[in-house]
């Protein structure tokens, strides 16, 4: 059990119907795990009264219903569900397999990324689909989820000037995150290569195949299963 | 079905209902109107209940060929309205008739107006709610704001009721206005000295205002951090980035994001500010949490308790 004797966690007004809570400081999965497990038994404590929740790295913005409730009252819902908190990452979410055509056809800053670190572009593409990645946050865009971390050679900062149009299904790196660009849009972010899976589909069912806590691999396929599998190259400018 | 054949969209004609509710999880902001009040007036005046389909008009320019009988009304900014040429009052129920010429000009007053139909207008639902956010592309038709021959569908019941909202009870839009917030968030890295600065200022808005968020310009206000862990993002929320220049974000805003925040405005502001355009000039005011909530409790009152007029 954790307690709000805990200094590392704050609960903090955001706005006039919404609180934030603060579980730490740092992308930390542990943390992560403690966000999760809050969301769930929020969503229970508070059913009735919420309007929304954004999980995020380390905090959780709670957003209420001031006819049905008040900060008040929030805050000390929020502060009993702390106390029950466990400290065992057992809030492990799902695996989640992404299949990833890594190329520099498919991600052209694959070969600049692997020189800058001294490494060949087979050795970046190993790293990066060995680990296993956690999604911390879901937003900038629909169904865009942060992933964390990459191993810390393959970490590489933001384009300077970022492009105009990044393809849908783009895998990307920028510091040590990871994602998959859910739609044509704008990005800054390393292009490495591309994954046919749709990341936002407001059609389907569920409309994202992963979320906050889940955690993610990519799998290296082949330039033809990539595309049996419906992917597409897009347009990168 | 009947409705509405758009003949000219205007500059941004955008279907709103109340907004989009429970999905910031995958991501989806909120989208809905900006003024929400003189939505909610809107859709009461025509009777309609109120998470209907409306027409958040920006600046005016929309013309639209009644296909339908049916009550319209427009509230909020003060964009003339005309039905076959004929000026009309705002802010008051009118019967059309099938073959009507509904025209809404430009603004002189205001920014937003909302244009309901009695039953509102009948728009498919995504992620529930119609509301459009182009940004995502979600909401109203494909994501998009209103094109010339769209066809708005509607509905209109039989014996529907129209009200009309007497003169004293109708907000004006005037500039130069006092907005109140709530500090919050990072405000803790914000010094005595910042926050002084910031609510003794004057900003004025600059042309870079929309849905998403008003940017503001005027003193420059310093957090002692450059940015954050990325983190959710409320409604109203005021972010300060490395040049020291507010950003109000409104409806259309991203859900995270990792710049310091030194509070938020409250909701009854936020729909006074976006009947703002660029050049206007505010200055911000301390309020408490207990007070924000009292007023948005009061607000609710003194809205379900005004008494609009029975027309007929």
């Amino acid at each position: 059990m954790i307690s709000m004797a805990d200094k590392s966690i704050r609960i903090e007004v955001a706005g006039e119907n919404a609180l934030i809570i603060y579980f730490g400081e740092k992308t930390d999965p542990s943390v992560s795990a403690r966000v999760q497990q809050a969301v769930t038994i929020l969503e229970t404590e508070l059913n009735g009264k919420l309007i929304d929740m954004v999980p995020s790295y380390a905090s959780l913005l709670v957003i209420y219903d001031q006819l049905a409730t008040d900060h008040l009252e929030v805050r000390s819902t929020i502060r009993k569900v702390l106390n029950q908190l466990s400290d065992a990452v057992n809030a492990e979410g799902n695996l989640v397999i992404l299949p990833a055509y890594y190329s520099s056809e498919s991600g052209p800053d694959l070969d600049a990324l692997a020189q800058r670190a001294g490494l060949s572009a087979d050795e970046v593409i190993k790293l990066h689909s060995e680990m296993e990645y956690r999604v911390y946050a879901i937003g900038f865009a629909p169904g865009f989820a942060y992933l964390g971390e990459v191993d810390e050679r393959i970490a590489a900062p933001r384009l300077s000037t970022p492009r105009m149009k990044v393809p849908r299904g783009a895998i990307a790196i920028a510091d040590r995150q990871t994602a998959v660009y859910p739609a044509i849009s704008p990005g800054g972010w390393n292009l490495i290569g591309l994954c046919p899976t749709r990341m936002f589909d407001p059609e389907a069912k569920p409309t994202m195949p992963v979320q906050v806590g889940d955690r993610i691999k990519f799998n290296p396929i082949s330039r033809d299963e990539f595309f049996s599998l419906g992917g597409e190259l897009g347009e990168i400018k | 079905m009947s409705g509405f054949k758009v003949i000219q969209p205007g500059l941004l004609t955008l279907i709103q209902d109340a907004g989009r509710f429970g999905h910031h999880r995958i991501g989806l902001t909120t989208g809905g109107p900006l003024d929400s009040l003189a939505f909610k007036w809107a859709n009461r005046l025509v009777d309609n209940p109120m998470n209907s389909t409306t027409l958040e008009i920006s600046f005016g320019g929309l013309v639209m060929q009644a296909e339908t009988d049916a009550q319209i009304v427009l509230a909020g900014a003060e964009m003339p309205l005309k039905i076959n040429g004929i000026e009309q009052d705002r802010w008051h129920a009118h019967k059309i008739k099938a073959g009507d010429k509904i025209e809404v000009s430009f603004s002189t007053q205001g920014a937003r107006a909302y244009l309901a139909v009695s039953g509102g207008f009948q728009v498919e639902h995504s992620f529930s709610s119609s509301a459009t956010v182009t940004r995502e592309g979600i909401g109203g038709f494909t994501g998009e704001k209103l094109q010339q021959g769209d066809y708005l569908h509607c509905n209109p019941p039989v014996d529907h009721r129209g009200f009309r909202l007497p003169d004293e009870h109708r907000p004006d839009y005037f500039d130069d206005i006092s907005l109140r917030v709530i500090t919050g968030y990072q405000q803790q890295a914000f010094s005595d000295y910042q926050k002084r600065l910031f609510f003794s200022s004057e900003y004025k808005v600059t042309d870079r205002a929309d849905r998403m968020g008003y940017r503001l310009e005027g003193p420059e206000v310093k957090p002692a951090i450059d940015g954050i862990l990325s983190e959710g993002i409320c409604h109203g929320a005021i972010q300060i980035p490395a040049d020291g220049q507010p950003i109000v974000l409104l409806n259309d805003r991203q859900t995270i994001g990792g710049y310091p925040k030194i509070g938020s405005m409250i909701a009854m502001d936020t729909a006074r500010m976006a009947q703002l355009l660029p050049g206007s000039r505010i200055s911000f005011e301390e309020i408490s949490i207990d007070d924000a909530h009292n007023l948005h409790c009061l607000a609710h009152v003194r809205f379900n308790n005004t008494e609009p007029e029975a027309i007929d």
